[in-house]
């Protein structure tokens, strides 16, 4: 097997004992990288001579008798994190030259350790997007089938790991950004409890839904990567004050006994007949397991998608209002004043999407239709939370398909802004409440395309949801098909 | 609700974007397709609902309120697109 086929525990025995180095390892990647990134586009920029030093810097760690789960690892990001002197974009003309000044915390955290940093990754400008199309560096392909697309927003960050460019990503989930690339490129990803993950130096979308997680080849490095990334912050004043647990630990519980809730909004009519028969196929599994299955409702799942484009786009047009062209990011070259300035500079830097998604928030906001549309979406997502306190009184998990379809072809929505914002139903109501959630490679549709699996699990119960996906992982081959390239 | 062309240019002020005529017209067809679809809200009673701005309970975050070094002149310009010794530059504001 080669080493870019491998997974971080894979890897990291063979480093410990010296079989391999992390020079040889990194090389490995980027050759990879250089040879299937031209059909893919996954990275926005490649760090390959820092990449190197610093496999150079943990290969000494290492025969220094100093080795950490990730030490020598080489890795990638989503290009929203802040990255300490690499170019840092956002996908965004507005940051084509950004050079970031410090470092993402959960980021800093993994380099503390001594990962390698292969490039920074694609996604939609800014988190916006389902697709990974709204990219100002062209879209992401989906490595199953280069005419559909990744997912998005964290389309990159799945693509890299489908296509066996790194080891594993970080992305970041506000409405489903991790879960739903990672379901249809055959990868795992895993959004944690809102406040379990440090949101320090990630570019900011919507403050109160964005959240950070791993993308990884099995369940069991997710585990991994989460604990490295996990736990309090000072810097980042909603991330919460709680011990982060051994994940790795909790991966080996099994799933017999636990109570598993179908929630009947997410089996619907319409639900595509390859994700319905992946989800039939997984419950048998999980019953042959000896989890029980009982169903549950969650009566404001249809109400989400609204709730969440108001609330969303609201935070976004009050975080974007930093980019006016003064401090950083793109300046307009011609402007009759400051005024003039700053709209020119935004007018220039941003695109369609992320203008559609200041303006619909900027009208939420504004005077006399507060109330109307961003109070009343702030009482709906009370709601909604409530459903899933109510669902978690009698069931320790749910279980729902991550979307509604494989992945869609490039274009395919792109003319209508609200089909795309609708294929995000099934992931959208998990960040309204603040809870968890992981995808799991689950089957594959009759075209070839991937398809995941969710389960969700109560506020700070990664525990539950990672050990219920390792099992499943175990009694499945689906986390070991892989892309042909 | 619908929008029509002049509230999408207030809006567009609000939000200080300067959109291109054919941005306009496309923006406000498509608003007004969202802005219709989240009506569905109103098929709710929220009456004695509190709103959530935020997920997970909390109080306020507080430190210390003492002086800790910060990023320094040459890194916090470091990306600015105009500058003066240690200021970002910007075309004149009083006339």
């Amino acid at each position: 097997m080669e080493l870019y086929e491998q997974t971080i525990h894979d890897l990291q025995g063979q480093l410990q004992a010296r079989q391999v180095s992390s020079v040889e390892i990194t090389n490995s990647f980027l050759n990879r990288i250089e040879s299937t990134d031209p059909s893919i586009n996954a990275f926005i920029t490649v760090t390959k001579e820092q990449a190197l030093l610093d496999a150079a810097a943990a290969d000494q760690r290492i025969a220094s008798g100093d080795c950490s789960p990730l030490t020598g690892i080489p890795v990638a990001l989503k290009d929203i994190f802040l990255t300490e002197g690499v170019r840092t974009t956002c996908a965004s003309k507005m940051l084509d030259n950004f050079i970031a000044p410090y470092d993402a915390t959960a980021w800093a955290r993994m380099k503390s350790q001594g990962a390698v940093l292969l490039g920074k990754l694609n996604q939609d400008e800014f988190a916006m997007g389902s697709s990974c199309e709204n990219s100002a560096f062209g879209p992401t392909r989906n490595p199953w089938n280069r005419e559909h697309i990744p997912g998005g927003s964290s389309g990159g960050s799945a693509a890299a790991i489908a296509a066996q460019q790194a080891v594993a990503t970080l992305g970041t989930d506000t409405g489903g950004s991790i879960r739903q690339p990672a379901s249809h490129c055959g990868c795992v990803g895993l959004k944690p409890t809102y406040g379990r993950v440090s949101r320090y130096g990630v570019i900011a979308y919507a403050s109160s839904l964005d959240q950070v997680g791993p993308m990884t080849r099995d369940v069991t490095d997710a585990a991994l990567l989460l604990r490295v990334i996990a736990g309090h912050d000072p810097k980042d004043s909603t991330s919460v004050d709680c011990p982060v647990p051994d994940y790795m630990a909790a991966l080996k519980q099994g799933v017999k006994g636990l109570k598993i809730g179908l929630p009947k909004e997410y089996f619907i009519e319409g639900l595509d007949p390859d994700v319905q028969r992946a989800m039939d196929q997984a419950i048998a599994v999980y019953r042959q397991l000896g989890a029980e299955f009982v169903e549950v409702s969650l009566p404001h799942t249809n109400y989400a998608v609204a709730t969440y484009y108001l609330i969303a786009t609201a935070e976004a047009s009050s975080n974007l209002a930093r980019y006016e062209g003064v401090r950083f990011g793109h300046r307009a070259k011609e402007s009759s004043g400051l005024i003039d300035l700053m709209m020119q500079s935004r007018s220039e830097g941003f695109g369609a999407e992320v203008k559609r998604r200041i303006m619909l928030g900027t009208y939420a906001l504004s005077s006399g239709y507060y109330d109307a549309y961003y109070i009343k979406a702030q009482k709906v997502r009370t709601l909604i939370q409530q459903d899933f306190i109510e669902a978690f009184k009698s069931v320790d998990l749910l279980l729902t398909p991550v979307a509604p379809t494989p992945a869609f072809k490039i274009g395919e929505k792109t003319a209508d802004p609200l089909q795309m914002y609708l294929s995000d139903i099934f992931t959208i109501p998990v960040n309204l409440a603040g809870i968890c959630g992981i995808s799991v490679p689950a089957g594959i549709s009759a075209n070839g395309l991937p398809i995941g699996l969710q389960l969700l699990g109560r506020p700070f119960g990664e525990e539950s949801i990672l050990r219920a996906a390792f099992d499943f992982e175990q009694a499945t081959q689906w986390h070991t098909k892989k892309a042909a390239l | 609700m619908s929008i029509n062309q002049h509230e999408i240019e207030h809006v567009a002020k609000l939000a200080r974007l300067s959109l291109r005529d054919d941005e306009k017209q496309l923006f406000t067809g498509q608003m007004e397709a969202i802005l219709a679809y989240v009506e569905t809200l109103n098929e709710l009673n929220t009456d004695g609902i509190s709103p959530t701005s935020h997920a997970v309970p909390m109080e306020n975050a507080f430190r210390p309120d003492c002086v800790t070094p910060s990023i320094g002149h040459d890194r916090a310009l470091a990306n600015a697109p105009d500058k003066n010794e240690t200021y970002f530059r910007v075309p004149p504001v009083i006339e």
